[in-house]
């Protein structure tokens, strides 16, 4: 409780993943699935800041919150193709239900 | 124990006197605006607004219509979705609100001084648009969906040649502080980024715009439209809850004017001053005294107090102007909303940008340093003299009677 | 330094218990909403470490534009039967174990891992009062090499002395085409296209 450590902010990382992962694993729908793809952008994002605020190295510091900014952009490039996705899904089948996706089955 | 008081109640308490201080000084100047609103209004139309409650201007008028709102009955629709609908104005509140943490009133008067003050205002203002979702969504009623997308939509749009306008004193201040951008301005009045360059004069009217679309004002209001979509994403909110919804638009409007203020009007500097305000009194020990290990030094905290109150005065004359436009202008369709944004604002602004960054690099050093005097002192002049025409003029009464029969023509 | 735990649990507290109602929620609107606060909750941690910039371009990009798309494509799609669809229990019990596990072995691994970190209270306090954050991303951005110091050539032999430091400005031009190709394939994709007959719901076929 005295002292927040690396440690602390790495586990958060962790469960914003594992939500995340959850989330894509369970939900029927489409953009359910995008969202827990979004949770776990962010749990890798938590870490690449706790690791640039906890180094020892200045250089270091900056490279990783550079590459957490990327990760940003790159994240709302890639729900925006996903989202196209969906919605071509949607207008070709009425439905968002990632269950009755089995048209390449088999 | 008293290591705990140190450490943790002392900034915790700090922190709590400083945001009750900001959320009062916003709630006052809502409560000013709607009064400001309604006698614009009244003036504009050729009646007198408010003259009932409280003396012959009707200044209380906004406390009678705060109490009419706080007494009215918490009505939630039956097909709403509760938590969603009790949620959603909290959450314009505190996206208008947060904002005013960056905010600088004088030089020292900043509840965080952040390095990155204007870009942090901007992405907390931006997160106000979920409020307008979850409100049109969780009241259950279509039409209040189709106006929260359309406010979503607009609001979404118009943050992109925000965000290109505000780049522009940005590029030339080198800095995205908005203490040091103010400070930059201080001296005579020509030093102001409005009369900078040509493209920088561009930019402040192109950010007004912007600001007035993306704080949902007139001529871009659709969602308060009654003859479109009766009261868009807040046509099911009454009471309290409707007021935290306008709170945020009048605490977002004075946010958008006090970023125009600090970023081309000069912030808190008069204009006609060769020294710097917040450098009144500077190591002068003639009117400070020692009180509790503290050193107060008298002229410096009254060299700050003069320079929030010309920040605050500028800010409301920018609000005054988006009350004025409001009434002045017809409303916009949403295509229309849409297009002005997407085919006029944001190639404008891509062009001001372009033009800002060639002007800072090519143009020799003696026009970039120099030209701003001529230009300032024109339009200073020029604002002026139509302020003493306007003054001077007579009103022209109509006439008693009308000089041509009214028969219909054949 | 004791407000920095008491913040952080309070921020790690939300935005955790946000994840997991998104997770657990059933509505998809609802999850939405609380996507919202959890990456607001994510913004908050990124400002607790001293990381401003990163900071508030997640609240600009991702809150105020991604979670925006998503909540539009949301509404796109929210028919009535669509709001909430229910996952079966055995689904849900192996997606639990499942999840469980992976957290016990990312958690494990964290923990045992020896980090080499400073101590970050006395630097963020040093740091967050003149906020260096913002310059040395700009400079990054703009050219200037800011970054960890790598070797200039392939030549690694013992004595060479070639040590540049990374800049970062190549990764943000290509980033900047990469959005745009993004921008116009995303375009391209949702156009609105006459439904093709003969093109039956899928949810209609037996």
């Amino acid at each position: 409780m005295q002292e927040i450590g690396l440690n602390h902010f790495l586990i958060l990382g962790a469960v914003l993943f594992v939500c995340g992962v959850v989330c894509m694993a369970t939900k029927r729908n489409a953009i359910g699935v995008l969202m827990g793809v979004e949770l776990v952008l962010n749990g890798a994002n938590v870490n690449f800041v706790a690791f640039a605020a906890y180094s020892a190295d200045s250089a270091f510091s900056i490279e990783s919150k550079v590459f957490a900014l990327f990760v940003i952009v790159l994240a709302a490039a890639e729900a925006a193709i996903a989202l196209a996705i969906v919605l071509n899904f949607y207008n070709n089948h009425m439905t968002v239900d990632v269950d009755t996706a089995e048209e390449l089955k088999g | 124990m008293t290591d705990f008081l140190e450490e943790f109640l002392k900034p915790v308490l700090i922190a709590v006197i400083i945001a009750s201080a900001l959320v009062s000084f916003v709630a006052g100047s809502a409560v000013f605006f709607i009064w400001l609103e309604r006698k614009v209004a009244g003036r504009i139309q050729d009646r007198l607004g408010p003259t009932r409650v409280g003396g012959k201007f009707g200044w209380l008028q906004t406390l009678a219509d705060g109490i009419k709102l706080l007494v009215k009955e918490d009505v939630i629709p039956a097909a709403a979705d509760k938590l969603l609908f009790r949620l959603g104005p909290y959450i314009a509140f505190c996206g208008s609100f947060a904002a005013f943490l960056a905010l600088p009133f004088a030089k020292g008067v900043v509840a965080q001084n952040l390095n990155i003050a204007i870009f942090f205002m901007l992405a907390v203002m931006s997160t106000e648009v979920f409020g307008i979702i979850l409100a049109g969504y969780g009241s259950g009623s279509k039409w209040s969906l189709f106006g929260g997308m359309r406010e979503a939509a607009q609001l979404v749009s118009y943050e992109v040649p925000m965000a290109i306008c505000v780049v522009i004193p940005v590029l030339v201040a080198g800095t995205l502080n908005l203490t040091e951008i103010a400070i930059q301005q201080s001296g005579p009045f020509w030093n102001w980024r409005l009369f900078h360059d040509p493209f920088t004069f561009g930019a402040f009217w192109t950010y007004f715009t912007c600001a007035t679309a993306s704080c949902k004002r007139a001529p871009f209001d659709l969602a308060e439209a009654e003859s479109e979509l009766v009261a868009g994403f807040h046509t099911e909110y009454s009471g309290l809850r409707w007021s935290f919804f306008f709170m945020a638009e009048y605490a977002s409007m004075f946010a958008v004017s006090g970023i125009a203020v600090l970023l081309f009007l000069g912030g808190w500097n008069p204009g006609f001053l060769w020294f710097d305000l917040g450098d009144l009194g500077g190591n002068n020990n003639l009117l400070s005294f020692n009180v509790l290990n503290t050193n107060i030094n008298v002229l410096n905290i009254i060299g700050q107090v003069i320079s929030v109150v010309i920040f605050i005065a500028k800010g409301w004359l920018l609000v005054f102007v988006m009350v004025w436009v409001r009434w002045t202008l017809p409303r916009l369709r949403i295509d229309q909303v849409m297009m002005t944004c997407l085919k006029y604002l944001l190639p404008l602004s891509c062009m001001l940008l372009a033009g800002a960054a060639i002007w800072q690099v090519a143009m020799p050093a003696l026009v970039q340093n120099w030209l701003r005097v001529p230009v300032g002192l024109l339009c200073v002049g020029a604002v002026i003299i139509v302020a003493f025409k306007m003054w001077t003029t007579r009103q022209q009464l109509p006439a008693s009677g009308v000089s041509f029969d009214w028969k219909p023509s054949r | 330094m004791t407000v920095f735990p008491f913040l952080f649990w309070v921020i790690a507290l939300l935005t955790a218990g946000c994840a997991v109602a998104v997770v657990v929620s059933q509505n998809v609107v609802r999850m939405a909403a609380w996507l919202l606060f959890a990456l607001g909750g994510a913004a908050g941690v990124f400002f607790l470490l001293g990381a401003d910039f990163v900071g508030a371009t997640q609240l600009l990009v991702y809150v105020g534009g991604t979670l925006v798309l998503v909540v539009f494509g949301v509404m796109l799609t929210a028919q009535g039967p669509f709001i909430s669809m229910k996952t079966s229990a055995a689904e849900w019990g192996i997606s639990a174990v499942v999840g469980l596990l992976l957290f016990g072995v990312l958690a494990a691994s964290l923990i045992t891992a020896t980090w080499q970190s400073s101590d970050v209270t006395k630097r963020l306090r040093s740091d967050m009062a003149e906020s260096r954050d913002t310059v040395n991303v700009g400079k990054g951005f703009a050219g200037l090499e800011v970054g960890p110091a790598h070797n200039a050539t392939n030549d690694t032999t013992a004595g060479s002395q070639n040590r540049v430091h990374t800049s970062y400005l190549l990764p943000f031009e290509i980033i900047s085409v990469h959005l745009l190709v993004v921008l116009v394939g995303a375009a391209y994709l949702a156009r609105a296209k006459r439904r093709r007959r003969g093109t039956e719901p899928l949810a209609m076929r037996s």
